[in-house]
């Protein structure tokens, strides 16, 4: 293919000029942060990045901190999943961290136990109704409906009253943030069910975040739904007259967004045996930001979850390398922000390149 | 009417006062190449948008394909086998080809509701199918839309019209924004078409394209239909005469 063939009226067309996958710049960047971060560390600190240095442990990378890093963004990259796809469809979601918030509340609070250590539960909120010791699927079935409402509230109103996803989302996000608060009044919710604990146990959240990725890379490829998100979100009077329905299909993206965040909301849960109103503060910003890193295109149409992914290792390496570096959580922060930026910046330069004909 | 593709009777429509398009007649036989002309605002588009269902009309009839219509919007009247390529291409940039080929009508392999599998290679064979008929070349199918030139991609939005078994496709200036090899790849394409008895409207503001290519030239003037003539009966002074109103009055179509 690497021949330039002719077309009629003089079209011709270059394989070679073909634009690598965005996903390959992304991985590029990966590979070469981990390396800087190896580098400093091998100068500065004498220790190793990414490889194993104890000599009591026999193996070839440092895999607790490999650990630490994908466990670390597993959570909010299971948030990520659903903003990508919100992303595409040319849409943004604000409210996904505050859904975390009020779907761990509230999920938390039909997975806990009756007796602890022998005595009543004192932060049961059901037990004078009996609704403890419940099994696990009742928990994850709020949790699910929790999202659901939360999507579907953003979707009609985004789909029918044609308010911009940002006001709409940023509505969601105050609301349910104030539902998490108002849910135990503050009050944190705790000793939950051993089948519900079992859900964020050890490497459990990877396990669901990698799945549901799979799952998602699969659908927005060889799906009419995934065809019908980058149509909406690269034109979306175009989709229009081709007889998409648009209003559907946007209800159902923030559905998925919303449900996915509740899903986090009981990895995280459980995975901290306990939930708190303040949860999932910041995650939505971090979630964009790993969709952002990892080639999704702010003004949709463009991205995939494969990115997505890399975009969220990206963002574990970043937090894992300045704790290695020994840097304060501080520096880790205003990082962040430059590089949420700095990668909407270089998708703005990329169109402006590719619209010029570069 | 048994070969009459397309008819109006007294098409009008009227924007609060002001009268776009004021009972236009209009009839397309079979496989018959038609071009619409006339000066900016006198009611070319206007005309589309009504036959096309863009817009409702204020009053008039509408046959096609042997039967009246009244399409409630363009999908339906492209369910009903009319293919419109607008002045603003409605291509998804960001989609490759067949993509857009299939936007909105894509074969599935597996019926899931929204999350219908797609059946890509069927998509893939048909758009080639479908190329190869229109004789456009896109030498990448799998490059997306945003990678081409103008004219690659108002072939790609043509070779849609022809991709599903359209009864009459219309053309909104195809190669008002062109360059010249471009709009020679566009008119060939609407060669290939008039080859395989395709009916067509062109939308036009070329007089050499229009003589080149079509059967008859209609004229619209100040929203009224004011010439009528076939391609053999007229030369480009006489159609530029109609446009500007140096000559007035219906010019009817002499009986063969």
């Amino acid at each position: 293919m690497a021949q330039t063939s002719h077309g009629v009226g003089g079209l011709t067309y270059d394989a070679k000029k073909r634009p690598w996958p965005a996903e390959f710049n992304v991985l590029l960047a990966l590979v070469i942060l981990v390396g800087l971060f190896e580098l400093i560390g091998r100068i500065f600190l004498g220790d190793s990045f990414l490889f194993n240095t104890r000599p009591n442990v026999d193996a070839i990378f440092n895999e607790q901190r490999l650990q630490i890093i994908i466990l670390q963004v597993s959570i909010v990259g299971i948030i990520a999943i659903g903003v990508t796809q919100v992303i595409i469809c040319g849409g943004i979601d604000l409210s996904s961290g505050s859904v975390v918030g009020a779907t761990a509340m509230i999920a938390m609070s039909f997975a806990q136990v009756a007796t602890v250590n022998g005595n009543p539960n004192p932060k049961a909120m059901f037990l004078a109704y009996g609704w403890t010791d419940l099994p696990v699927i009742v928990p994850l079935f709020v949790a699910v409906a929790c999202g659901l409402i939360a999507g579907l509230v953003n979707g009609l109103l985004i789909a029918y009253t044609r308010i911009p996803p940002f006001i709409a989302t940023l509505g969601m996000m105050v609301t349910a943030r104030g539902i998490a608060k108002w849910w135990s009044k503050g009050e944190p919710i705790s000793f939950p069910t051993e089948g519900f604990a079992a859900i964020g146990k050890g490497l459990m959240p990877v396990i669901i975040f990698i799945s549901l990725a799979i799952l998602f890379q699969l659908i927005l490829t060889y799906t009419k739904y995934g065809k019908h998100c980058y149509a909406i979100g690269s034109n979306e009077d175009a989709a229009r007259m081709s007889g998409i329905k648009i209003a559907n299909h946007k209800v159902l993206v923030y559905v998925i967004a919303g449900i996915l965040a509740s899903l986090a909301a009981v990895v995280l849960c459980s995975k901290n045996l306990t939930a708190q109103s303040g949860m999932g503060v910041m995650y939505e910003l971090d979630a964009i930001a790993m969709a952002v890193i990892g080639g999704v295109s702010l003004s949709g149409g463009r991205g995939s979850i494969i990115g997505t992914v890399i975009g969220s290792l990206i963002f574990g390496v970043i937090i894992s390398g300045f704790t290695f570096l020994r840097l304060d959580a501080y520096y880790q922060e205003m990082v962040k922000g430059v590089i949420i930026v700095g990668a909407v910046v270089l998708d703005q330069w990329r169109q402006r390149r590719r619209a010029i004909g570069a | 009417m048994s070969d009459i593709v397309l008819k109006t009777e007294n098409l009008t429509k009227h924007y609060g006062g002001v009268h776009a398009l004021q009972e236009a007649n209009f009839e397309l036989r079979k496989g018959e190449h038609v071009a619409i002309m006339g000066d900016n605002g006198a009611g070319k588009s206007t005309f589309v948008r009504q036959i096309t269902g863009v817009e409702q009309r204020t009053d008039g009839k509408i046959w096609f394909d042997g039967k009246e219509v009244n399409f409630s919007g363009p999908i339906e009247a492209r369910e009903a086998g009319i293919e419109t390529v607008f002045q603003n291409l409605a291509l998804a940039d960001d989609l490759d080809v067949p993509s857009n080929l299939f936007l909105g009508r894509e074969k599935v392999l597996f019926n899931l509701g929204p999350f219908s599998i797609l059946d890509r290679k069927a998509m893939r064979k048909a758009t080639e199918a479908a190329l190869v008929r229109t004789a456009v070349k896109i030498p990448n199918l799998s490059s997306t839309i945003r990678h081409m030139s103008g004219g690659q991609r108002q072939c790609v939005a043509i070779a849609r019209t022809a991709t599903f078994a359209s009864k009459l496709i219309i053309m909104d200036e195809p190669t008002a924004a062109l360059g010249v090899q471009e709009t020679a790849q566009v008119e060939n394409i609407i060669r290939t078409l008039k080859e395989n008895g395709e009916p067509l409207i062109l939308v036009s503001h070329n007089m050499r394209q229009v003589f080149d290519l079509v059967d008859r030239i209609v004229v619209f003037r100040r929203g009224k239909i004011v010439a009528n003539l076939r391609k053999q009966d007229t030369d480009g002074n006489d159609i530029v005469a109609y446009i500007t109103g140096a000559k007035t009055g219906q010019a009817e179509l002499q009986a063969a």
